[in-house]
């Protein structure tokens, strides 16, 4: 147990908050009016960010220094993180590709899919969307029916996604089609990685609950996918064996795909809210237990990050800061809500932010299958 | 950076969890309901130094720190053990208050003091700090409580005692050690008071099929882990920042509190809920359990006071 920072993970630390603070206020004088990443001209404004990242190493600092990365540790990560969220700096257009997909490729790539890939998403010049669900395949997401079908020199794909974040302004999306016509369930299925420029895919993006174009479906209709389409294998892990590739990472959005430093910053802001507004005893005793609310989630946090450089794997057990986020999130913003009062219906970051953080119970694994995922594989009780 | 206990803390953390698995049973919980507890399982504790974690070696103690000492409490809080572990060995050792079976009113209001029938050593609260009595020198007058294997009594003085410290910084750190003891006991009655419910759960049969398997059943579980495995960090962290002296020690503490008490009280309601009538009877186990965490949620200041705390500390 030594919960001290080294020397040279302070040092980053403090590089780190000046480069922030430094290339924050550059952006913002160069695109003027901030607006939502959700939009496509935010997202554009967005992207000229992540290449700012990119460029000076900050985008993927756990990954290898090959890849794009910055060669550091789950711990340079956390302190990135929590330097991050502090700046006040927008949201990661790329975090699907960075967060969600290096993972895989990292696990079940070849070296020729890193060597193309990861550099690619860590520069922000593939910018991905997952493909998971489908109108008939949410939660039960082994009912997925679009389908690959296998031609010589490549796949011809069927079939419609939807709720694809950010869809309408990515280049490439990755997800699970059925490949074996005869297969049910999670078997038979393949992991593709498929650019959305293809002839017979059509993307439409669509409002999400605060209105903004986050959402987007995409119909595949004989769209044909060249087996090197993304310059080396479409297929990531085996043919058939795709749902292996996804459970990993779901894992880790679940697991990692929050870190509390999001979170530390919210509860800033709750704090300077209330320095603002005040309010009664009541309010002060809930405010304070969000607060440590977000402390445990960044403590538990800590004790994982030992655990995954142990060696050890967190599995299942992410399912437990899945729910603890995504409910602590809302928390966090009804309070908000609660300060502003009558103001809160104004337009702006809270009640953006309030909209948003009701969708956290939802995606990533609703929190009903999450908790049924404690039950089961945590605590091992009868399916 | 490491957040964890290593291989040193945890074997003292298993010897203790081991002896009290033997000497501890929910028959020996049980028995202190009707008649002063067993000494054997705090003979054992002695004998394998964990009253005397904090003390110096050169005292005969094992001179660790509260990072070692807070797997322990947590293990007599699964066992729930009856005598004052919290209270002789993180409250009165690090005051030199050793070799001894030692309470404390600081944990109660209107001094009610637990293990008050057999302690040997009691710590009150005066007006000038802490004073140390011995049993003859107080009067003590059993009041009937809803756990009452904690064997309370009103105490009062009839002489002055002993002065410990006048140090108001003290007191503060004597109250807070109390404090981080019973968050760490309220942790391993969570977990206690689960295992015995998943137990169950995957026993008892209705419709046909283990209760276990019905979703509400799941989620009343799921609920009561995910609780836990947020206050367990919070614990360990408060031990550390105790040990280390670090500045926001006192507010890691309180948070701890919360967070435990927190968790026992999710734990505890899905507990009973899941247990179904069996566990609404004192013939069942899980009652030991259950009370004594209803007890300890509400000592050394409830959630409330301990929310208030941390606001203070967090400039609101
Ligand atoms: C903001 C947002 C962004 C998203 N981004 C993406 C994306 O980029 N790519 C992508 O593929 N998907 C995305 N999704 C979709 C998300 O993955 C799904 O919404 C999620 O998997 C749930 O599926 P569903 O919406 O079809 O709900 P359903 O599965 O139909 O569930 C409806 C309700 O029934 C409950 N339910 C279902 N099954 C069970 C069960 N076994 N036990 C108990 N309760 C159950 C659910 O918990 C829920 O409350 C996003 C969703 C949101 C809200």
């Amino acid at each position: 147990m030594d919960l001290n920072w080294s020397e040279t993970q302070a040092a980053m630390r403090r590089e780190l908050r000046h480069w922030l603070e430094r290339n924050l206020a550059e952006w913002r004088a160069e695109i003027g009016v901030e607006l939502s990443g959700d939009t496509r001209e935010g997202f554009a404004q967005q992207l000229l960010w992540e290449r700012r990242l990119y460029e000076a190493g900050w985008s993927a600092v756990a990954w290898p220094e090959a890849y794009g990365g910055r060669d550091g540790t789950l711990w340079d990560w956390l302190i990135f993180e929590e330097e991050y969220w502090r700046s006040g700096a927008p949201q990661r257009v790329t975090q699907n590709g960075i967060q969600i997909l290096a993972p895989s490729i990292f696990e079940h790539g070849t070296e020729d899919q890193k060597d193309l890939l990861l550099p690619r998403i860590a520069a922000a010049e593939d910018l991905w969307c997952q493909g998971w669900s489908e109108p008939n395949a949410g939660s039960d997401l082994a009912g997925v029916s679009s389908r690959a079908r296998r031609v010589s020199g490549g796949w011809v794909l069927d079939g419609q996604k939807t709720w694809t974040t950010r869809g309408a302004f990515c280049t490439h999306l990755f997800g699970l089609f059925r490949s074996d016509p005869e297969s049910e369930r999670h078997r038979g299925l393949t992991y593709l990685l498929v650019p959305l420029d293809l002839d017979g895919i059509v993307v439409r993006g669509f409002g999400r609950l605060d209105g903004d174009e986050g959402f987007a479906e995409v119909f595949f209709a004989e769209a044909f996918l060249p087996d090197d389409a993304v310059g080396t294998s479409v297929v990531l892990g085996e043919v058939d064996r795709g749902w292996s590739v996804a459970v990993s990472a779901a894992s880790t959005e679940r697991g990692l795909l929050r870190s509390p430093g999001r979170y530390q910053a919210t509860v800033a802001g709750l704090l300077d809210l209330w320095a603002e507004r005040g309010g009664a005893a009541a309010m002060r005793r809930r405010i304070a237990a969000a607060w440590m609310l977000v402390d445990a989630y960044r403590l538990q946090t800590l004790q994982t990050v030992t655990t995954l450089l142990d060696g050890g794997d967190i599995g299942s057990e992410a399912s437990l800061a899945k729910v603890w986020w995504s409910e602590l999130d809302i928390e966090l913003h009804e309070i908000a809500l609660d300060l502003l009062g009558a103001d809160a219906e104004l337009e702006g970051p809270w009640s953006k932010g309030h909209q948003f953080s009701l969708a956290g119970p939802i995606y990533a694994g609703t929190n009903e299958v999450q908790r049924n995922i404690v039950a089961e594989r945590v605590l091992g009780l009868p399916r | 950076m490491r957040f964890g206990l290593d291989e040193d803390r945890e074997a003292l953390r298993s010897t203790a969890r081991d002896l009290l698995a033997e000497l501890c049973p929910p028959a020996a919980v049980r028995a202190s309901w009707t008649q002063e507890p067993d000494p054997a399982a705090w003979r054992a504790l002695a004998d394998a130094g964990a009253l005397a974690v904090l003390v110096p070696e050169s005292e005969g103690g094992l001179g660790l720190d509260e990072t070692y000492l807070v797997g322990v409490v947590e293990e007599a809080g699964r066992a729930a053990l009856p005598h004052p572990l919290t209270a002789t060995a993180l409250v009165a050792a690090p005051l030199g208050i050793v070799d001894t079976t030692a309470t404390t009113d600081l944990g109660a209001s209107g001094a009610i003091v637990p293990a008050a029938t057999y302690a040997e050593a009691f710590l009150l609260r005066s007006d000038d700090g802490l004073r140390l009595y011995e049993a003859d020198e107080l009067e003590i007058e059993p009041v009937e409580t809803v756990d009452a294997s904690r064997r309370c009594a009103r105490v009062s003085p009839l002489a002055p005692g002993e002065l410990v410290t006048d140090d108001a910084a003290a007191v503060v750190a004597a109250f807070e050690r109390g404090v981080l003891g019973t968050a760490a006991e309220l942790l391993g009655l969570s977990h206690r008071m689960l295992e015995l419910t998943v137990d169950y759960a995957a026993q008892r049969h209705q419709f046909g099929k283990p209760i276990g398997s019905f979703q509400a059943v799941k989620h009343h579980l799921a609920n009561a882990r995910i609780q836990i495995e947020f206050a367990g960090p919070a614990v360990l962290y408060a031990a550390y920042a105790m040990a280390h002296g670090l500045a926001d020690s006192g507010r890691a503490v309180s948070q701890s509190k919360w967070l435990a008490g927190n968790a026992a009280a999710v734990t505890g309601r899905a507990a009973l809920q899941c247990h179904g009538a069996i566990g609404y009877t004192t013939e069942h186990d899980l009652h030991l359990y259950l009370k004594r965490s209803w007890a300890l949620a509400r000592s050394w200041g409830g959630a409330d006071f301990h929310a208030d705390r941390v606001a203070a500390s967090i400039g609101l």
